[in-house]
């Protein structure tokens, strides 16, 4: 077998493990989203001018974002990893006949990819089917329009998940150079949410700042997926998209190769 | 041309210095003192496909650091080094993957897996072909007594369990190469004899040219015929374990049981180490006084029970040779 596929999946399936911290999670999820949903619900019925996006349009983006909250937001690098630079055990990464960004980037996917089944399929199941039969229709997940929209939706989903994880690489390789991985890992994550549209759908924000956020990378983890999903955004902008993903994919993939490769030059293994 | 070649290895760091006091702690934000430290300080040495050579040295001698640049971890400052027909920093995917580390200190295995996943996620890191991979395997299972807990998660192992797991995946990929890095730190007696008797076994059947670094002697004296010892960075002697005796000091030990308590002894180049009851141990200097003529002199004035010759333990010739290095 492929030596990084097997890495996935011994890892894919070491994560599965943490099944209650997964559960408590999923109530958390659950109590944002009523939150948010709610908020938007009494925005939606006072608003006086027409809104870019509709309210069930909208209900259905933050079920999605609650969803895959952590398979689409970088939350902080790899821990494990970090904990390997700070103690020194990296030095075992490199006695791998493998290529280090590869290795490490092959643990970020499994990051990223195991959250939707311990998460996203039960929350999923939840705001779609149960919703509806105990009277909370207008606050349940609608599903596609149309197949090609869920089609477009599946595509750019992938697309997120590798810009996830690309970006997911960038915090993990700066701990070779802050030791502490705590300050990167607080600092930027706030502002993907903002910035993501996980916090307020992009739609929803001024006129003027859209340009900005449809070209930074954040929108191509949550708002261009789950709006091709509720057909906000038409199928036909999905090469757009993908194109738009694909280019930032790429600069976080060199960027991260830079780093890591002059990371590997410096490193100082310190002790034993 | 040799297996593994070292020429003038050097390796230095950038170390941060702080005086105490909180007034120099804020001069630090502005003005930052770096004092460049070496950790090694040209080491050349190098080493014929088979040999199995001890690497030892007090603690910062520079050991570790020597095997980190050797496995293509580490980037040393200067110097050549050549392994495998590789310069192993600057080909460390193709020179990893004919090398086997073992570091007494850490794991190899991944914690949470059972031993036997984490020896097939080797397999497919390595690429190990399957029949390989197998045959391999079970050899190492039952070289070193894995059976009982393989599909245990290598947490739960006891360090000899999981000393012995790291030796087999060190293995696993048949490196004709292996670095040792303190193997049988904290281990038992009776896992310290199992890992010594391993080596033993790899050296000799498979020919793996083998560097070991330990600080426990009775390591040494086991499996090393040649040592490399290493102080503050720089090589003090490369040599067999007796030119290593010779080098340091020729001082012999005769331990004699007497027959009765009194003892009266005065003889040039002998001096009483110890006297415990009968037991009285002289240290000579052969070249001075052969033991022969030392003992004839002994048995002629004393009643003696039993005596013997000792060489001196290696400890204390490995302390007397740091203790010179640092002087």
């Amino acid at each position: 077998m492929n030596a990084y596929w097997s890495l996935f999946i011994a890892r894919f399936a070491l994560l599965l493990q943490y099944r209650t911290a997964a559960l408590a999670g999923v109530a958390t999820q659950f109590f944002w989203g009523f939150v948010k949903v709610m908020v938007l619900e009494a925005f939606f019925t006072h608003t006086t001018s027409a809104q870019p996006i509709t309210f069930r349009e909208t209900v259905a983006y933050i079920w999605l974002g609650q969803a895959f909250l952590f398979a689409v937001v970088p939350w902080g690098g790899d821990k494990d990893i970090q904990e390997l630079i700070r103690s020194g055990a990296v030095g075992y990464d490199l006695l791998r006949p493998t290529d280090l960004y590869n290795f490490w980037l092959t643990r970020a996917l499994a990051l990223r990819t195991a959250p939707i089944i311990l998460r996203a399929v039960p929350l999923l199941c939840i705001t779609a089917f149960v919703f509806p039969l105990v009277g909370i229709g207008q606050w349940s997940l609608t599903f596609s329009p149309s197949f090609a929209a869920f089609i477009a939706f599946v595509i750019s989903f992938i697309g997120a998940i590798l810009l996830s994880s690309a970006l997911t690489m960038l915090f993990t390789v700066s701990m070779m150079w802050t030791i502490s991985g705590d300050g990167v890992n607080n600092f930027l994550p706030p502002l993907i949410i903002v910035f993501s549209g996980m916090i307020v759908p992009l739609p929803l924000f001024p006129e003027w700042l859209k340009p900005l956020l449809n070209a930074l990378p954040f929108s191509g983890l949550v708002d261009k997926p789950f709006r091709l999903f509720t057909g906000n955004l038409p199928f036909n902008s999905l090469p757009s998209v993908l194109l738009h993903q694909a280019f930032w994919i790429l600069v976080f993939i060199i960027l991260g190769r830079l780093l890591v490769n002059r990371g590997v030059k410096k490193l100082v293994i310190q002790g034993g | 041309m040799s297996h593994i070649f070292v020429e003038d290895l050097k390796k230095s760091f950038f170390v941060s210095e702080r005086t105490s006091g909180v007034l120099s702690s804020i001069r630090g934000f502005v003005q930052r003192k770096t004092k460049e430290v070496y950790a090694l300080k040209g080491v050349s040495f190098s080493l014929e496909q088979g040999e199995l050579v001890g690497y030892i040295g007090p603690n910062g001698a520079g050991k570790s650091t020597t095997i980190k640049i050797l496995s293509g971890i580490l980037v040393p400052t200067s110097g050549k080094c050549i392994i495998n027909g590789r310069t192993p920093w600057k080909d460390r995917i193709k020179h990893v993957g004919r090398i086997g580390v073992v570091f007494g200190q850490r794991t190899q295995l991944w914690w949470d897996l059972p031993v036997i996943e984490s020896f097939d996620l080797l397999r497919d890191i390595y690429r190990v072909p399957n029949l390989e991979y197998t045959k391999t395997r079970d050899e190492m299972i039952d070289l070193l007594a894995l059976e009982s807990f393989l599909n245990t998660p290598v947490r739960q192992l006891s360090l000899g369990q999981r000393m012995r797991c790291d030796f087999a995946a060190a293995m696993l990929h048949r490196p004709d190469i292996l670095f040792l890095d303190e193997p049988t730190i904290g281990l038992d007696a009776v896992s310290k004899l199992a890992v010594r008797k391993f080596i033993k076994t790899l050296n000799k059947a498979h020919q793996v040219t083998t560097i070991l670094t330990t600080h426990d002697m009775d390591d040494i004296e086991a499996l090393c015929e040649r040592v490399i010892i290493i102080g503050g960075g720089e090589i003090l002697c490369d040599g067999s374990l007796a030119k290593l005796r010779s080098q340091v000091s020729s001082r012999r030990y005769l331990k004699i049981h007497l027959a009765n308590d009194d003892f009266l002894f005065q003889q040039e180049g002998v001096s009483i180490i110890s006297k415990e009851g009968r037991t009285v141990t002289l240290a000579f200097d052969p070249i001075k006084i052969s033991a022969a003529s030392l003992i004839a002199h002994v048995t002629s004035k004393h009643e003696v029970e039993d005596l013997f010759v000792e060489n001196p333990p290696i400890e204390e010739i490995v302390a007397e040779l740091y203790a010179n290095a640092e002087s």
